[in-house]
C-alpha cells in the first residue's frame, strides 16, 4: 500500500507549546484516527497538513507531493471538515454552497443534491438556524463534492449526540467503499473510532505515542486489576502506568500475553480500550 | 449468512469472522462459488474496519476456504467441506490423546473411560 501522506520530522514551536519531531503515513485507501488529549497539537498538525501555518521544518508529501510547493493542486482534492463553522450564518445553503463551488475544478452538483437529500438539510434556510449536527452534515456534503481523495476532518463529532455520531459513522462507512479515498480524523471521542478505523496515531505533548493498526494496539495493550501486594518494583516496571486506590490497583500494559503469564490465575486482565489507553499513557501513575 | 462479533470476546475479531465463515461453510449456509461480501461491504454491515475484514478474508484465502479474483471479489472455494471435516477430526483425536493421558494418570481403566464417554455421547443426542 502507498501513502497518500507523509509527514516527517514536522516541527513547529510556538511560545508554550512544541509539536516536535512528528513523523507518520497515512495509507492509500485506509482511514486513520489521530487522538490525543486536548492541546496535544492534533489541530496544529491539521493546520500544518493544510498548509495554514508556517511550520519550522519539516516535510510533508500529500499524493506524493510536496504540500507547499503543490499547495493548490493538492487542495483540489481534499475535502477538509473544521471543528469549527466557518459558514457566513446569514447565508442559506445554496448561497453558501455557491461561494464554494467555483473554488474546486471537479464540483460535481449532482452529488451535492443527492448529499443534501439524503442528510435531509433545508436548502433555503440560513445556516444560522441550523443545528449543530446539520452543520457537520453540511460541512461534509460541501467537503464531498469533488471528487476529494483524501477527506480530513478536525473533531468531526466533538459537540455531537450519539445518535448523530453513529449516523456520522454510517456515512463514513459509505464514503470508503471507494477503495481510493483515505479519511484522516482527529478526535478525542474514542469510541467512534473503535470501529471504523484501520490506524491509530496518538500523540501527547506535541510528540508522537504511536501510528500503527487498531488491531495491533486493542490486541496487545491490557488492563490489569488486582491487590495492591502484586505490585513489586518488577511487576511495577511492566505496567505503563498504575492506579493505585485504597482498594487494589488497575494497570494498563502494553504486553497482554505477558500480563497473562505474569499474572496467572491473580488479578482480572481485559483488554484495553482506546481510552484506557490514552487515559494512562498521558496521566502516569496515581 | 450471519456474521455476530462480540467485542468483549478475548478472540481478535478477524479471527470470529474466520471462525463463523468456516461454520457456515461446514453447514452449507454457503457453498461452493457463492460469493462472498466485498471486504468494505463487510467492514461497513458489521461496523469493523477494512483492515480488520481483509485480515479475515486473506487468513481464509491461506486456509483454502475462499479464493479471490482481483477486482471481481472473494468466492468459496470447492472441496472445504472435507477439508473442514479432516481439521475437526484432528482437533477431536487431540483432545481424546489427552483424555487418554489424563485417564492414565488416574489408573482408570478403558471400559471405565469408555462407559464414560458412552453416558456422555448418549446424553447430548
Amino acid at each position: 500500500m502507498d501513502n497518500i501522506v507523509e509527514i516527517k520530522n514536522l516541527t513547529k514551536s510556538y511560545k508554550d507549546f512544541t509539536l516536535d519531531n512528528l513523523s507518520f503515513n497515512v495509507p492509500r485507501g485506509s482511514v486513520m484516527g489521530f487522538i490525543g488529549p486536548n492541546g496535544s497539537g492534533k489541530s496544529t498538525t491539521i493546520k500544518l497538513i493544510m498548509n495554514l501555518i508556517k511550520r519550522n521544518s519539516g516535510d510533508i508529501n500529500i499524493f506524493g507531493l510536496d504540500n507547499l510547493k503543490h499547495n493548490k493542486e493538492i487542495k483540489q482534492k481534499i475535502g477538509f471538515v473544521y471543528d469549527e463553522n466557518y459558514f457566513y450564518e446569514e447565508l442559506n445553503i445554496l448561497e453558501m454552497k455557491n461561494i464554494i463551488k467555483p473554488f474546486y475544478k471537479s464540483w460535481n452538483n449532482n452529488l451535492f443534491e443527492k448529499y443534501i437529500k439524503e442528510f435531509e438539510l433545508p436548502k433555503k434556510n440560513k445556516i444560522k438556524t441550523l443545528s449543530k449536527g446539520m452543520k457537520m452534515k453540511l460541512s461534509l456534503a460541501l467537503a464531498l463534492c469533488h471528487n476529494a481523495e483524501l477527506i480530513i476532518m478536525d473533531e468531526p463529532t466533538s459537540g455531537l449526540d450519539p445518535v448523530f455520531r453513529s449516523e456520522l459513522l454510517d456515512i463514513l462507512y459509505n464514503i470508503i467503499q471507494d477503495e481510493n479515498v483515505s479519511i484522516f480524523f482527529s478526535t478525542h471521542i474514542t469510541t467512534d473510532l473503535e470501529k471504523i478505523a484501520d490506524y491509530i496515531t496518538f500523540i501527547n505533548k506535541g510528540k508522537l505515542v504511536f501510528s500503527q493498526t487498531k488491531d495491533e494496539i486493542i490486541d496487545n495493550y491490557g488492563l490489569v486489576r488486582g491487590s495492591k501486594d502484586l505490585l513489586d518494583n518488577d511487576t511495577r516496571g511492566e505496567f505503563v502506568s498504575i492506579k493505585e486506590t485504597g482498594f487494589g490497583f488497575e494497570a494498563l500494559t502494553k504486553d497482554i500475553l505477558r500480563a497473562r503469564q505474569l499474572f496467572k490465575g491473580k488479578g482480572v486482565i481485559e483488554k484495553a480500550s482506546l481510552e484506557d489507553i490514552m487515559v494512562y499513557t498521558v496521566r502516569g501513575n496515581v | 449468512m450471519n456474521i455476530i462479533i462480540s467485542n468483549s470476546s478475548q478472540n481478535p475479531i478477524y479471527e470470529q469472522i474466520v471462525t463463523q465463515i468456516k461454520t457456515a461453510i461446514m453447514k452449507e449456509e454457503l457453498s461452493a462459488g457463492d460469493a462472498l461480501p466485498s471486504i468494505r461491504l463487510l467492514a461497513k454491515e458489521i461496523q469493523i474496519s477494512v483492515i480488520t475484514t481483509k485480515r479475515a478474508y486473506e487468513e481464509l484465502e491461506r486456509e483454502g476456504f475462499i479464493e479471490t479474483v482481483p477486482g471481481k471479489g472473494s468466492y468459496v472455494s470447492g472441496q472445504n467441506k472435507d477439508l473442514i471435516r479432516e481439521k475437526r477430526l484432528t482437533s477431536i483425536e487431540d483432545k481424546l490423546a489427552e483424555v487418554t493421558t489424563e485417564s492414565k494418570l488416574l489408573n482408570l481403566s478403558l471400559e471405565e473411560l469408555q462407559s464414560m464417554l458412552s453416558l456422555l455421547y448418549n446424553e447430548e443426542n
